[in-house]
């Protein structure tokens, strides 16, 4: 589904990616770990398209489109959806406004009819069930005034809506109490299939206890040093990044 | 001989027209307000830039221009029209096309009790007592040479008079439209809102056609004691007109005034708000919206004056402005040593789609009395950056995600409007301004 090939990125001409390889194909899910300041919240802003980030070499590929050449509203009519580690308040534009704008547009550019009222209310209404959200959100403004257990169970809402092929979950267990964890990590089960992919950016194995990964990679400084399956993150639990710093450092 | 002092002759002589077509009007005692007001408009001279009221608001290009009177009723296409009118069964509807009142367009049959509707001219000689009572008295035209002027010529606009404890259920929708060609029109409006009574009132001013044209308009409204009084005034002039106009607003004991002035279009636009609180425990609240592109140029100057204690304003000003548009704010607040107990907030905040546009903002506090509440407060800024990626990165087209978020900027502006039709055509408005 993705294929990041020698990804490199800066963000005020300083390097933060220094060559990043990692395919994800449909049906699975990948963990991204890695102590703080490792480059995890930019890859995954970077596959978004955020501008701030200049790509100074490599390639994406999505479904074989270069997604580097497409803009970050075209990425993710594409198919990729960003849960945002801090969903940011949008105070007059009510959630229902967002969705619809956003569905509709999706759909425009799949070549797909746009919903009607009716149909926008009823689709919706069975995705708020998924992580227990009551109707009234609908008419409130984007996050405002959200606790941040809210704000991460609406970014994962969102994602029920939008239906994305590859969906990155970027430190969406940060902040979380252990209720709201399993309430977004139990949304995120349920939207699983054999179609789509996620993409978990976390630094802790807890969330990776409820969203059972099939691949796990440590990023440190701006590369993947290190890939294996779900044990990987249980033994990072256990003795910290340290070691596997080490062992890369070896390798180098 | 400056193109101030040309414009200034021209007017003169229209005026001798003007005389002309009134004929028995002439000898009715209304008339020598309108003499008054044109000498009064030949002692003054037009503003200029070295005027603190007009710093920013350079008005040459107006002076330089040639304008002659309306006078016939043109051709307008219905269509254009309608784009303006809300539902005709719902609200009572005037439409005066250059000036001039169109039967055709209007609908004021079956008024309800309570409410007394007519144009100037007529209303002059029907009502001469009330007309001389209140007319150009909270407007005065001893100052304010664009106020002179329109007093000079008032014969077209709109005098309602609601009467003690009637609450008028219709709102009323005036549409002024002008034809442009090379014209000037004054229209001119009275409201006086009696003891206990309601109204909802809507000004719309619009504009069709390549040419230019020059409106220059005064409302008067009295709102007495207890009198509630919701009013719009839409301003989507075509882009080559001139649009100076005065709103004064008399607030007597405990009533209550909401004001929504809403500018899309015009050259150069200039609107004085003035509101006086005469007595105590009345409120007011000031909002209003400006959306300026290209050479747009759109001036707002508001004063309030607290001359009583415990009253309430409120005020918010919202300007959105692209290309290398200009915006201007000024919002005065006087709280005089009476007014204790005042409470008195004021915001003006700005959004700049492009970096030559220029707005320039001034809140003007003074305040003498000693225990009250105010504040005040102006921003200028960008689009969030942040909100921007957050909308695209839920698929939503650039286009699409800057309309949303300017939407919702100019949204608590006009959410408290009560007329869903209004709140809705302010939307499409704004919309066809954006995309």
């Amino acid at each position: 589904m993705i294929e990041i090939k020698n990804l490199h990125a800066n963000i005020d001409g300083r390097e933060i990616l220094k060559g990043i390889n990692l395919t994800v194909n449909k049906g699975e899910v990948h963990a991204i770990m890695g102590p703080n300041g490792s480059g995890k919240s930019t890859l995954a802003q970077v596959i978004t398209g955020r501008e701030d980030y200049e790509v100074t070499q490599g390639e994406v590929l999505f479904n074989g489109k270069n997604l580097l050449e497409l803009s970050t509203e075209d990425r993710a009519c594409e198919g990729i959806f960003l849960a945002f580690q801090y969903p940011v308040e949008i105070p007059g534009v009510s959630n229902t406004t967002l969705l619809k704008n956003a569905l509709n547009s999706i759909r425009k550019y799949r070549g797909e009819e746009e919903l009607d009222a009716m149909e926008f209310l009823t689709l919706v209404k069975k995705k708020m069930s998924l992580v227990e959200l009551s109707e009234d959100l609908l008419r409130r403004s984007v996050n405002e005034g959200f606790s941040g257990g809210e704000k991460k169970r609406n970014e994962i809402f969102q994602m029920a809506v939008l239906q994305p092929k590859l969906a990155i979950l970027d430190e969406t267990d940060s902040g979380l109490d252990i209720d709201a964890l399993r309430i977004v990590a139990n949304g995120v089960t349920k939207l699983k299939s054999p179609e789509n992919a996620t993409i978990v950016v976390t630094h802790y194995q807890r969330l990776l206890n409820y969203i059972v990964p099939d691949f796990v990679h440590v990023l440190y400084n701006g590369k993947i040093i290190k890939s294996g399956d779900k044990s990987l993150a249980l033994e990072l639990e256990d003795k910290g990044y340290d070691w596997v710093i080490e062992e890369a450092a070896e390798f180098a | 001989m400056s193109s101030s002092t040309e414009l200034k002759e021209q007017f003169l002589k229209q005026f001798q027209s003007f005389e002309n077509t009134l004929n028995g009007e002439r000898e009715l005692p209304f008339h020598k307000i309108r003499k008054d007001a044109i000498e009064k408009f030949s002692s003054l001279n037009f503003p200029s830039v070295k005027d603190e009221e007009w710093k920013y608001t350079n008005i040459n290009p107006l002076l330089s221009k040639e304008f002659k009177s309306a006078d016939s009723i043109p051709e307008v296409y219905s269509e254009f029209i309608a784009k303006y009118l809300f539902d005709k069964k719902e609200f009572i509807t005037l439409v005066f096309i250059n000036g001039y009142f169109s039967k055709e367009f209007s609908e004021i049959d079956s008024l309800p009790k309570g409410l007394v509707l007519e144009t100037i001219s007529e209303a002059i000689k029907k009502h001469p007592k009330l007309v001389h009572n209140y007319f150009s008295k909270s407007a005065s035209a001893e100052k304010n040479i664009f106020t002179a002027l329109n007093t000079a010529f008032a014969d077209h606009g709109t005098f309602v008079h609601v009467e003690e404890n009637a609450a008028i259920e219709k709102p009323i929708q005036i549409l002024y439209v002008t034809k442009a060609d090379d014209i000037f029109v004054s229209p001119r409006n009275l409201f006086l809102i009696s003891k206990n009574a309601q109204v909802k009132i809507i000004e719309t001013y619009a504009g069709i056609g390549d040419k230019t044209y020059f409106t220059n308009q005064v409302t008067e409204f009295v709102v007495d004691q207890n009198a509630v009084v919701e009013h719009v005034r839409i301003q989507d002039e075509q882009l080559q007109s001139y649009h100076i106009s005065t709103m004064s607003v008399d607030l007597e004991k405990s009533s209550n005034f909401s004001s929504y002035n809403i500018n899309f279009g015009g050259s150069l636009v200039r609107n004085n708000v003035n509101v006086r609180f005469n007595d105590s425990f009345a409120e007011c609240r000031l909002n209003g919206l400006y959306v300026t592109e290209g050479t747009q140029f759109i001036d707002n100057h508001t004063a309030i004056d607290h001359a009583k204690a415990n009253c309430l304003s409120n005020e918010l000003y919202k300007g959105i402005l692209n290309d290398t548009s200009r915006g201007v704010f000024n919002g005065k607040v006087f709280v005089r040593q009476d007014a204790q107990k005042t409470n008195a907030y004021q915001q003006n905040k700005n959004i700049l789609l492009s970096n030559d546009a220029l707005v320039n903002t001034k809140p003007q506090l003074e305040i003498f009395a000693d225990d009250v509440k105010c504040s005040h407060g102006a921003t200028v800024g960008q689009l969030d950056k942040d909100q921007l990626f957050y909308l695209k990165a839920r698929g939503i087209q650039e286009k699409e995600a800057k309309a949303i978020l300017i939407y919702a900027f100019a949204s608590d502006v006009v959410h408290s409007i009560s007329m869903l039709q209004v709140r809705d055509q302010l939307e499409a408005l704004l919309a066809k301004k954006l995309l």
